[in-house]
């Protein structure tokens, strides 16, 4: 069995896999608490800290840890509409934002700008929806749906970066806030977001300066390595994995009445998004995993509310028969030229 | 001509569409009438990558022009 859905989960990296491990038995204590343990807990912590902040290109005063990454989206926007409820509460987001920002955005007066086909936001559209009211713009890096990477911004307001996707994958664009999710770099499940000195956002929660609930040290450790260790490789996996997309791309492009979706350049190197016409997404789904190859689908059959993916809609892509793949460390050249050879028979045998 | 797809789930309204549509004459429409939320995109998706006009919508009603 192959996992094609990094974009979903990934498991571990091997180095934060050993750096859990060893914290289970090393920094269990809680790293505010003054005896020995402890104090041997916050130098474990104040370390991972500091190198998830060098990565991250950020000061380590600028980290907050959130309990995954939606918390760290939801509590991004409402930190920034609390913190600066005099200036306004007017948000500007893209259509194709993380359902956490939208929901978060929508508790107010928001505008949602749209994309365009390929999934990329109209600059000019964006800069003109900031009124003076407005108080935060929220622009994902890059799709976690179809991988379009978004142009940069220029607005007078701060700019939250949703970069789940991005982080480790893909050089950041500037931010004001950063939000991450190191489940997606390899490591266990942990928010983070980020907040640049001078910018006013205060914790929308009864907790003094951060996320609600105790520290998982082991968690912030495993992910603090396995964001070192992905950096490290970030290079050599791009150059690696971009071309073995393309492959995919090709490969899916060239089945009649299949559309490849997505930027096909100024893309995530990992991640593509096809859809199958007359094929629902829940059938090659499931015919692709009895085939070895788990994927993820954006189509209503496959959704928990059944209805379609707002981002596919936002484009105008079809919505039903779409597959997404995301490829991680764990992908080989022969898996995907095995997925290469087998996506045309599987389409070909579900239209019957 | 109607097709009624009320009740189906995409992409079955779609292959409906796809069905039926060699029988439109170029010019003429076809009306689905279809209240799956996904039938909204995925007929407009249809329509711009078959060179077809998606004329709008009012209620469940999509119409569809053929222009080749």
């Amino acid at each position: 069995m192959v996992s094609f859905d990094a974009a979903s989960g990934l498991p571990l990296h091997p180095l934060a896999r050993e750096a859990w491990l060893a914290a289970l038995d090393d920094g269990w204590a809680d790293p505010a608490r003054l005896y020995g343990s402890a104090r041997r807990a916050r130098q474990l912590l104040d370390g991972a800290l500091a190198s998830m902040a060098a990565q991250l290109g950020c000061r380590v005063d600028e980290l907050h840890l959130a309990p995954n990454g939606t918390q760290a989206l939801y509590g991004a926007v409402r930190g920034i509409r609390a913190a600066r409820a005099r200036a306004g509460s007017h948000v500007v987001h893209s259509a194709i934002e993380h359902s956490a920002a939208l929901h978060a955005c929508g508790e107010g007066p928001a505008t949602s700008v749209p994309v365009d086909l390929l999934g990329r936001v109209s600059l000019d559209a964006f800069e003109a929806a900031v009124q003076p009211d407005t108080v935060l713009a929220c622009l994902i890096a890059a799709s976690h749906e179809v991988g379009t990477v978004q142009p940069r911004v220029d607005v007078p307001v701060p700019v939250l970066v949703d970069a789940a996707q991005a982080i480790g994958r893909t050089p950041l664009p500037s931010w004001d806030l950063l939000a991450g999710s190191a489940r997606k770099w390899g490591g266990p499940s942990l928010g983070l977001l980020a907040v640049r000195t001078g910018v006013r956002w205060v914790s929308p929660w009864p907790e003094e300066g951060g996320f609600p609930g105790s520290l998982d040290l082991p968690a912030v450790l495993a992910a603090a390595v396995a964001l070192e260790a992905v950096s490290l490789e970030r290079v050599a996996e791009d150059a690696r994995l971009r071309p073995l997309v393309g492959r995919i791309r090709a490969a899916a492009g060239a089945i009649e009445d299949v559309e490849v979706v997505g930027d096909p350049d100024e893309r995530l190197p990992h991640l593509v998004t096809f859809s199958v016409l007359y094929v629902d997404g829940e059938s090659l789904v499931t015919a692709l995993d009895a085939e070895g190859f788990e994927v993820s689908s954006g189509s209503s059959c496959t959704s928990s509310v059944l209805e379609p993916s707002h981002v596919l809609v936002a484009m105008g892509v079809s919505t039903h028969g779409s597959v997404r793949v995301s490829l991680s460390r764990w992908v080989t050249e022969d898996d995907v030229d095995r997925f290469c050879q087998v996506l045309p028979q599987v389409v070909a045998r579900l239209r019957g | 001509m109607i097709l009624d797809c009320l009740g189906q789930k995409c992409p079955l309204p779609i292959i409906e569409l796809a069905r039926a549509f060699p029988s439109v004459a170029v010019g003429d429409t076809v009306t689905v009438l279809a209240d799956d939320p996904a039938a909204e995109p995925d007929l407009k998706a249809w329509c711009r990558l078959r060179g077809q006009s998606y004329e709008g919508r009012s209620g469940d009603a999509f119409l569809i022009r053929r222009l080749t």
